[in-house]
């Protein structure tokens, strides 16, 4: 790349916006990683200790071809079969400020590979670890916990909401929509 | 308020003697008892009970009432045998048995069948019930995870329990079951999750399955054999359920019976309907996709199928065709008739033979341009070219919605008065067609659907049809979808409720509102009325919101997506101002 290119970028965009199309050419394995704990609640007997984070989560999360690829996958997987474009239906709605099971990215993983006991179907032999990745960071994208920069900015379906990297942050909406 | 006011007066003059009645043997007279959600096997839903009329409905008052402790969509009509009273409710299905003959109708026993959590994320539409039924001492219910299972109705001690549906495929059970001759039929849901649809007869006594009836597929599966004799020719020929499919799609292909089931003993035949095709995107499965959208006469016996009729041939809308089956006989342009009313999803209010099959009225009962009718002669659903749904196109102002002008909610007829009194939606969408993969246990739909108040704004209405005329005799309109069933009584009263929450008693011949009375929840309930142990007409509604209609509220789903729920949340937006979440039988009765 021409450095005059870099400096203009650079000039223009914030430093999270830097990494929105870096990425590994040559990805995991499909099993992958992850298999770390995830806690679902913050009770800790003995005193909260950190949560442990997964370095393949902010590899993922900031990064626009994996939000875009995120967004394709939870229509291939039939995603949106069960929580709509983020509304819900027969799962809950992904794009509020509600978490059952907790808004990490580390959570999120846990839920879409392991599923969940009210009918979150497992997915563990279906998807592979780093599209379940993918998938995580797009299902954060939803509620506005993605950075704008690198969030999905179109939909090629009929409109449903606004593009991911217009949705405000659900929880600092204030209320409940 | 919101608009209630009746649309037309009927007509002045007294109406002449009934000319359309239940045939007597699907409906003998009136015990006082509500033994299944239809009241009888005509399905009438009417009440020979007077003590509550149309000049003292105004005082009714609570009698009691019962918290379910399930605040999800009441969808169940309670049942009254003797002097106990049986309700079911949504997941995780709780039967509960209440003693009416004592004060504030104490708890007599309670069934808890503990039905498998992860069956919550394969119902499409929320997790709601339709009822039990009772036959032979026995308390029949099905659970969402796919059991039906048998009780006695004393002690509520568990006789059998048949585990006939898998939630691994997306299989669910939310209809009611119905008991005919010492068999159980029951039919299964996930026409959105590519489940084959089926219905079953159990052993009342044992709950072994006596025959299975499959909605496509080979003859064989069908139970269509040489007694099979459907009046229209588009009907006739061999695996008509594989051959008007793509290869291997009728495999995933719906056709589901989640909705109601009518009997006539002299023809000794039971009808039911069959659930939309899957996936909705009509252009992955090119063909008529039978035996989905359609009605079938079986003899309960052994599931011969006997005739078939399709409301929608390859159906481009989600028009699901399981709604009630009115039976009755009447005076057709001169001839006798042995008929089956039924308002479709589609929009029509048929009148069919039910010997045959034939079709001898179709009349739209609201607003309709998804078609421009019915042709008698070949029976067929003549399609909008305008709005045919597919692949990669967004096609606007359906109407009506894939929620039908109505949907399961089931009406109630009146000998009295020869109307129908309908309880429906007034609703129209957008649609776009979309690619999907078939993952078995995950939804199989292939469309985004938006849906928006239809024309005049108003969300739903409540018609008095009337069927010897063929068209209304008078309309109410309401803001929200009327998502109840209705009940009509010999006193002229007709009831039902809204989904903000009200419980309104209307006049049977002019549709005036004669009583309100707003309960916790919204309701989407079946009404009942029963005589007591004390010999008082009394009338009980389920007050709990949710269903389809009410997902975003018993969901707590995201009205910012306009296509949350199926479509349905783009249409609700407001329902969360307007109620919450609940689970509350309430007993009226007069002082
Ligand atoms: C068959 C329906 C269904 C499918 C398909 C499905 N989900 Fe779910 N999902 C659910 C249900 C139901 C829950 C709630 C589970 C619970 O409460 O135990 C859920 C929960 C979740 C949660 C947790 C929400 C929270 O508040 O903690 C996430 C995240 C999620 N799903 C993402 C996904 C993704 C990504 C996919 C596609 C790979 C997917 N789901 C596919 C039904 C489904």
């Amino acid at each position: 790349m021409r450095p005059a290119v870099v400096m203009l970028l650079l000039a223009g965009l914030a430093l999270a916006a830097c990494q929105r199309e870096e990425r590994d050419t040559r990805p995991q394995s499909a099993l992958g990683s992850g298999e770390q704990p995830t806690p679902v609640t913050t009770l800790e007997p003995g005193g909260q200790r950190p949560s442990p984070s997964d370095n393949k989560a902010a590899s993922f999360e900031a990064n626009a071809f994996h939000l875009s690829e995120g967004k394709r996958l939870f229509g291939w997987f039939n995603c949106s079969g069960c929580h709509a474009n983020g509304g819900g239906g027969m799962g809950p709605a992904l794009m509020d400020e509600k978490w059952i099971y907790g808004s990490s990215m580390e959570s999120i993983h846990a839920t879409i590979r392991d599923g969940r006991p009210n009918g979150m179907p497992s997915f563990r032999d279906m998807i592979p670890d780093d599209q379940i990745w993918e998938l995580a960071a797009f299902v954060r994208s939803l509620s506005g916990n993605a950075p704008s920069a690198a969030a999905p900015s179109r939909d090629d379906d009929m409109m449903a909401h606004p593009s991911e990297n217009r949705m405000p942050n659900a929880a600092t909406l204030g209320k409940s929509p | 308020m919101l608009v209630c006011a009746p649309l037309m007066a009927a007509a002045s003059e007294a109406p002449p003697a009934p000319a359309i009645s239940p045939p007597a043997a699907a409906a003998p007279p009136d015990d006082g008892q509500w033994t299944m959600p239809a009241k009888n096997y005509a399905s009438t839903r009417y009440s020979e009970l007077a003590e509550i009329n149309e000049g003292n409905v105004k005082n009714l008052q609570i009698a009691f009432t019962f918290s379910t402790g399930v605040n999800k969509g009441q969808e169940a009509a309670p049942l009254v045998v003797g002097s106990t009273m049986y309700i079911v409710t949504p997941f995780p299905n709780i039967v509960y048995a209440l003693d009416l003959s004592k004060p504030g109708a104490p708890m007599k026993w309670k069934y808890e069948p503990n039905p498998e959590p992860a069956a919550q994320g394969v119902a499409c539409c929320d997790v709601v019930t339709r009822g039990a039924a009772f036959a032979d001492g026995r308390i029949f219910f099905n659970t969402l995870d796919g059991h039906t299972i048998a009780l006695d109705a004393n002690s509520g001690q568990p006789i059998w329990n048949a585990h006939i549906g898998n939630i691994n495929i997306g299989e669910t059970i939310t209809m009611a079951p119905l008991v005919v001759k010492g068999k159980v039929l029951v039919g299964n849901s996930g026409g959105e999750m590519g489940v084959r649809g089926w219905v079953k007869a159990l052993d009342a006594g044992d709950g072994h399955v006596v025959w299975t009836a499959y909605g496509t597929g080979p003859d064989k599966d069908v139970l269509i054999g040489p007694d099979f004799k459907p009046h229209y020719d588009v009907d006739k020929g061999k695996d008509l359920g594989v051959t008007t499919w793509p290869p291997e799609a009728w495999k995933t292909g719906g056709g589901n019976m989640w909705g109601w089931i009518s009997y006539d003993p002299d023809l000794n035949l039971i009808y039911h309907g069959t659930g939309n095709p899957g996936p909705w995107n009509p252009d992955l499965r090119p063909g008529d996709n039978k035996w989905t959208s359609g009605i079938f006469a079986r003899d309960p016996d052994t599931g011969a199928a006997k005739w078939f009729y399709q409301w929608s041939p390859h159906d481009l809308h989600d028009y699901d065709g399981i709604n009630e089956q009115i039976l009755l006989d009447m005076d057709w342009q001169g001839k006798q008739r042995k008929v089956l009313v039924r308002p479709e999803r589609n929009g029509y209010l048929y009148v069919l033979d039910r010997t045959t099959g034939e079709v001898l009225s179709a009349k739209p009962f609201g607003p309709v341009n998804s078609s421009k009718g019915v042709d008698l002669k070949t029976g067929r659903l003549i399609e909008n070219p305008d709005k045919q749904t597919g692949t990669g196109k967004v096609v606007r102002d359906i109407c009506p919605t894939a929620s039908g002008l109505k949907d399961w909610q089931p009406s109630a007829f009146s000998p009295k008065t020869g109307l129908l009194y309908i309880p429906h939606n007034n609703l129209c969408m957008d649609e776009e067609g979309v690619e999907v993969n078939y993952i078995a246990g995950t939804p199989y739909v292939g469309m985004n659907v938006r849906m928006i108040p239809g024309p005049g704004g108003n969300r739903g209405a409540f018609t008095a049809w009337d069927i010897a005329a063929e068209k209304p005799a008078w309309s109410l309109k309401e803001n929200f979808p009327v998502w109840s069933g209705a009940v009509v009584t010999a006193g002229d009263v007709v009831f039902y409720g809204t989904m903000e929450g009200w419980f309104k008693a209307v006049s049977a011949k002019t549709g005036d509102l004669l009583w309100q009375f707003k309960t916790s929840s919204g309701i989407i309930g079946q009404p009942i009325t029963y005589r007591g142990p004390d010999g008082h007409q009394y009338v009980a509604i389920l007050s709990g919101v949710g269903g389809w209609a009410g997902a975003i509220v018993s969901g707590d789903l995201d009205p910012r997506d306009a296509t949350a729920a199926l479509g349905f949340v783009n249409a609700m937006k407001d329902l969360k101002n307007a109620t919450t979440a609940g689970g509350t039988l309430y007993v009226f009765r007069l002082p």
